[in-house]
This record gives C-alpha cells, structure tokens and sequence, in this order.
C-alpha cells in the first residue's frame, strides 16, 4: 500500500479571542500558509479537501456549505468530518492509500469566542431522556471521572496538578499558544473549585484558531518537499456514549486506537520507540489517563514519571512540549490537529525553543470531550 | 491512478419510511444495520469499522448527533466516524466506507445512513433556517421551498419546460412507489393532480415535493477476499465522485448542475465508463422535487440538456424504458429522510443488480448508479455499481 506523509502544515495564531476576523479569514490564512509550504495551487493540485466541523459549534445547520471558497476548494471533493481534525488526517490517510487521490488537504478551526452558551451546547450533546433533564454544566461528568481515576490510580491532587504547571511552562516558548504562564502547583490548587475535584486552572480555556494540513502520497510528497513527515500509523475509537455503563477510570477509547496505531506502524514497545507524544489534557487528569491508555507507563505510574520529570522537554519522554491544550488553549475540533502540527514541527526540528532534541516518532492523540468516548491517535515519523 | 483493492457490497437492510416513527434515531440504525448484516450473513462481530451519515443536528436538536448514534449503529469500541455533505450525504455514506476497506485498513465495513426530522417542532423546515448566511442570507428568513423554486423557475425557463412535462416524474416516481415495501407516500396520480395541488412557492406545488420523513438504511461492504467466501453475488463499487461548489449559491448559473456533472465525471473516469446512457443500466438519481431529477440526469449525462424532460415523456426512464429512473419510486415516492434517503438508493440498486428488487425489479441491469444532492444547491455525490 502507498505511504502518506504531511507535506505541509499552515495555522492562525490561537488567542482567546479574534473579534478582527471571521472564521472564513482565519481559515483562509492557515490555508494559505499551508499551500505556501508545500508548493501547490488548491486549484490545480489538490485532488481531496476534508474539514473537521460540527454543526452546533458552529452555529450552521449543514456547516460544510460554508467552507469551500475560502479554501480554493470550489467544485472539488470536498466533505466534512463530524469529529477532530485527526479524523480529518485519518480520512485523507485512507483515500491517498486507496490510489484514488494523490493529495489531500485537512482543515479544522475553533471560533469558540463566538459562543455565547458553550455549556448550553454541551448539554445538547447529553442523552436527551436520561441525562439532559438533570441539568447544571456538563463538566461535572470530567469532575466524576477524574475522582475516579484518582481513587482508581491512587494519583495525587498535586500530580494533576503539576500538569497544569509543566504544560502552561511549555507553551511560553510557543508563539501559537494563548495561555502560557509561570505558575505553580499551589497556584492551581488554589485556583477557584469548579467540578470537584476540578479546579479552574486545571481546565483547559477555549480558544480560536484554524488549521490546515497537506498530505500526499509517497512520489508525491518526494517530489515536493524535503521533510516529508511519514503518517506511520492510525487508530480510532468510540467506547458508549452511555454515561451509566462506561468505564470511569479507564480511557477505553484511547487504549483501543492507540492498539491499532501501534500495529499498524509496528511498534511493540511504545515506551522505547516513541519520542515525544501530544496528547489530550483537556482536563489536567485526562493528560496522565491518556499517557496509561497509550501505553506509555503502566496504570497509576504516569504521576510518578511526571514527579520525576520525565514528561519535561528535556525528560525522557516529553508530553505535550507545545503547552497542549492547558497552555495553548482548547480548540474543540482542531484540537487534534493542532497536536498534529506541533508533532510536524518538533519533527522536522523546527519548533525553536520548544524543540525536542532528536525526535524521530511521535504520537499525537486527542480525545473529542464531554461527554464523549471518542478519540484518535496518529503515529507520524520523519523516517517510514 | 490506480486503485489496487476492489470493495464489494454484501448485504442491505432499511427500515420503513414514515412521517413519525416510533423507535428513536438510535433504534432505526440498528433495525436497517440488523437487516443488512442478515442479509449478508453476518454478524457484528465480523464488522470491521463503521460509517454513518446523518444530516443536520438541529433535527434531533441533539449535538455531536454521531456520538448519540454510535450504539444503534454497532459502533461500539470500533473505529467509527461520521461524514457529512447535507443532502448529499446519504450517498457519501457508502463513499466514505468505500475508502475504509479500498485503502487496505478495514476487510469489512457496515455503512448507515440515518434521519429522523419528526423531532423538529413546528415543522423540520425550521431547522432549515440555520442553514444560511448569517449576514446576507438568515435575515431574509428564506426557507428552502424558496430557494428550489428559482432553481426549477431558472431551469424551466432557460430551456422552455412547461410544468406537465416535469410532473410526469412525480406520476411515475409514485407510481413505482406502490410496489416498494418501505414506501411513505405512493400513489396512483395524474398530471392534472400534480398541477391542481396546493402551490408552495410558484412554480412548486404540494406533489412536486417528497415528504418529511423518518428512516434508515444500511449496507454492509466487504473487501474482495471476505466477499468472496460470503457471497456468489457481489454487487461492486467501480466507482465513486463527489464535489462541492461555492458557497454563493446567488452567484451560481441554477439551470444546469455543474457540481454533479464533476462528480459524475470523476466516477465515471474511476469505473472506465465513456458513454454514460449506454452504459448505465439503472439509475436512482436524487429527486427531492420532481424538476430535480431532470436536472440531475442531464448533471449526470444521461441525458442533454434541457433534453431529460422529452426522455420522461417517451417513457425511456420508466422501469420498462431503456433507462430506468428511480424504479425504487425515488424520494417523491418512498420518503426523503435526509441522510437515509440517499442509503435507500443505494441499497435499491444493490437489490436490482443482484436481482432481488422483486416487483420493481428491472430486466438485466449490471451497471447501476446512485447519486444525492444538498447544501446550499450544491453538492453532487455519486456511486457506481457492477454485478
């Protein structure tokens, strides 16, 4: 079968807030950077667009009928995929693999600053019968299924904690993030209480950007880029959307794709042959949850690797280097792909101060929130 | 180009189209997915990954309505995703799921579509006025009974169509409706009953239209390998096209579909067909409104332009025509649940090409197509399958 690879990645800047443009500008910039660095014309050369949307986000009825122009994708194949931008690469992964398209392009975006009621929308994902009538925000099912984990792990307040602080730390050196800052564990303990055991900090803020990827297969990627970043591997998940039958403390959905991943890129020992991951934190806990579910440490041990400082950009198995979503801020549905493209950087060692020496493979895996059971991970390589 | 893996259709299941179904949107997937693994004789067990297709949340009012779905569809702790074009969708569906077993990943793959508009109070319409511009459009508070009745103005005049001619589609679509089981709206009509119903939005009146419906529809798709140890009689996809086109639909030439032509061409290309109405033996072309399957013929070459309405008059696209159109009785017959309607298309030519379409079965057909349509007008998806 055909190899992909990422040929070209393009991103706004994330900020909490971009009254100055629309969600059409702001796509329109990340996509002209993005054809920019890999040299193509959407026009001539493109032969499959993908975008990541939903329409409650969005505030649209059928959102795909608002993205062609702006991406130079008019009367082109072009659709959307009603998840996370990694699905959008997994998508394009799989068409370029059939043979039908040669390349292909991924967008995601988030105008969060335009919601007026984020909780509201969130409430509308809930089972309408049984869980919609009790009310409140949403978020108090992150705050039960992180006591949870704790009570399950016998990880600390302080070692979520310090998720905050690592990730907030890191993403100072980054120029996309919008929320980094020099804190400390006391900081976040002290912060406002709000979904027991949640703390404000410890919830990653909503924030706006856009994204957009070009991917190719192997001649063509050769033929227009130097760094062609390999997709090496894809997984992906839906545990229940039943709140009352799922597991709590385990992330299900993120063991299974990542098992998936592995074999496809025939990884047998993630902890030795990975070098640095981006993975969720929409919530500080869900960081450590997840580095257990990919099998990067055993259950209970992601706390202790991150005391002993080995999740650090300089430690053996840095996590979130870009700030991740705690430092960067929350991009719902370009969360994934905004994972993605800092894996592209720190890869082709381009990711100044934040650079992770000698990165080879990484892994990025995102997680498609309250309520869902949902996520995906993609393995990406700069050798195949 | 070159496409190593073929991807066979095994198995399709859908449930009743109706105005107000009882079962929730969760328990209509699993009815048609059921349907479709029997048929194939399969379980569960044996599906790989699952697609699914379902039009806008605000139906349902359910956010991330392909999260709410996911256990009706089967999806549980399996890869799964939902795609979406608008109307277009419920053709998209299969494509998508073609690309999950065509890329090597997945042997097998249960592909659904569902709607369930009822939900939406007063009237699903309602959810139809998010679908617009937030600046130069919602204001206007159009609906889209408006926005079709310029297109079928546009088309009927720039090639001087008279209203008899399209209503003939709404008289035989109906008519074949009578012999499919599912079928919301067949009826015994004439030309006359079409032109003396209730007008909507000039020129479209009450049985130009397909009903608001609830449904579900499914398929199974399998790889070459798995195909050939589940079945005889595999019913292939050779081909698939899709493509959208701008968003400023005000800007567009409405006469002509130029985005189903693309996405015609890119699946015919794909399948090596040269001479579409030659070659095509039966076709399920999207018929939301009658004057839309005219228009998406000729979209679809399967006829000139302007021309599709003489070939409806000549009787060439009834079931015992030279080229059957919609022997399924289509949308103005069976029912329009958005992301189901296009599935059902589908699924009525897998039943023709392996012969089981019972009494709507047309004589010797081996190459088929099914092609949807949405958004703002814009949005052209097609399929093409071999027996």
């Amino acid at each position: 079968m055909r190899k992909v690879a990422i040929i070209g990645v393009g991103s706004t800047e994330i900020r909490s807030t971009t009254p100055d443009v629309s969600y059409k500008e702001m796509m329109f910039e990340a996509a002209t950077k993005a054809y920019e660095e890999a040299g193509i014309d959407p026009r001539k050369d493109v032969d499959s667009f993908i975008t990541s949307a939903e329409d409650y986000w969005e505030g649209y009825s059928i959102f795909d009928e608002f993205v062609p122009d702006q991406l130079g994708a008019v009367l082109k194949p072009v659709f959307t995929v009603s998840a996370d931008g990694l699905f959008g690469i997994i998508n394009a992964y799989m068409q370029i693999r059939t043979g039908l398209i040669d390349i292909a392009v991924v967008e995601a975006h988030s105008k969060a600053s335009d919601m007026l009621t984020f909780e509201g929308i969130v409430a509308f994902a809930l089972d309408p019968i049984y869980n919609r009538p009790l009310g409140g925000h949403p978020f108090y099912i992150a705050g039960l299924e992180m006591m949870r984990y704790l009570c399950e792990t016998d990880t600390t307040l302080e070692e979520c904690a310090m998720v905050v602080v690592k990730n907030k730390k890191n993403a100072l050196d980054n120029p996309y993030a919008a929320f980094g800052a020099k804190i400390t564990v006391e900081d976040v303990l002290n912060s406002e209480p709000m979904f027991h055991p949640l703390k404000r900090l410890e919830i990653s803020p909503l924030a706006d950007g856009a994204i957009v990827m070009v991917l190719a297969a192997e001649e063509v990627a050769k033929r227009l880029t130097d760094t062609p970043i390999w997709v090496k591997g894809v997984g992906w998940c839906s545990d229940t959307p039943q709140l009352e039958s799922r597991d709590w403390g385990r992330a299900i959905y993120a063991e299974i794709s990542a098992k998936m991943a592995y074999k496809m890129a025939k990884i047998t020992q993630p902890q030795k042959e990975i070098d640095l991951v981006e993975i969720d934190d929409k919530f500080s806990y869900k960081e450590l949850q997840h580095m257990e579910a990919l099998g990067l440490c055993e259950r209970g041990e992601a706390g202790i690797l991150l005391r002993e400082g080995a999740t650090q950009r300089d430690g053996d198995l840095p996590v979130n280097p870009s700030g991740g979503s705690l430092g960067c801020g929350n991009l719902l549905e370009a969360d994934g792909l905004k994972k993605a493209m800092e894996l592209v950087l720190q890869l082709r060692g381009e990711a100044g101060k934040r650079q992770v020496p000698d990165a080879k493979t990484g892994v990025a895996q995102v997680w498609r929130g309250i309520p869902t059971a949902t996520g995906a991970v993609v393995i990406l390589s700069r050798e195949y | 180009m070159l496409i190593k893996k073929r991807v066979a259709v095994v198995g399709a299941g859908m449930t009743l189209f109706r105005r107000r179904m009882l079962e929730t949107g969760r328990e209509m997937c699993w009815e048609a997915a059921k349907m479709a693994l029997d048929s194939a004789g399969l379980t569960l067990k044996d599906i790989d990954c699952v697609v699914l297709g379902t039009a806008p949340d605000a139906f349902d009012g359910q956010h991330m309505k392909g999260e709410y779905l996911l256990d009706g569809a089967g999806a549980w702790r399996k890869p799964y995703v939902r795609v979406y074009v608008g109307g277009g969708t419920g053709v998209f569906v299969p494509i998508a799921g073609w690309w999950h077993v065509a890329s090597g990943l997945f042997d097998t793959c249960l592909v659904i579509g569902e709607e369930k508009m009822s939900p939406c109070h007063p009237h699903p319409q309602y959810a139809f006025s998010t679908i617009w511009d937030p600046i130069l459009t919602r204001p206007l508070e159009p609906n889209l009974i408006w926005i079709f009745a310029l297109e079928m103005h546009r088309y009927m005049h720039k090639y001087g169509i008279k209203k008899e001619d399209i209503a003939l589609v709404a008289v035989k679509n109906k008519r074949n409706a009578l012999d499919h089981p599912c079928a919301q709206i067949p009826a015994k009509i004439t030309v006359e009953d079409v032109l003396n119903s209730e007008v909507l939005v000039w020129p479209v009146q009450r049985l130009d239209i397909s009903p608001v419906s609830d449904g579900a529809a499914a398929v199974v798709l399998c790889s070459e390998d798995v195909a050939k140890k589940v079945t005889d009689s595999p019913v292939w996809i050779d081909g698939v096209g899709w493509c959208l086109d701008s968003t400023y639909w005000t800007n567009r030439e409405l006469a002509y579909p130029k985005y189903v032509e693309y996405a015609a061409r890119m699946a015919y290309k794909m399948a090596g067909i040269h001479n579409p109405p030659k070659e095509i033996d039966v076709a399920e072309v999207y018929d939301p409104f009658d004057y839309k399957e005219l228009h998406h013929m000729e979209g679809l070459q399967l006829a000139r332009k302007g021309e599709a309405p003489k070939l409806t008059k000549e009787g060439v696209t009834q079931r015992d025509g030279d080229l059957p159109i919609n022997p399924s009785g289509g949308l103005l017959g069976v029912g329009n649940p958005i992301g189901a309607a296009g599935m059902m298309k589908v699924c009525e030519i897998f039943w023709q090409l392996r012969g089981e379409a019972g009494k709507r079965q047309v004589p010797d057909a081996r190459t088929g197509l099914a092609q949807a349509w949405g958004d703002l007008m814009q949005v052209g998806t097609v399929i093409i399958m071999r027996s």
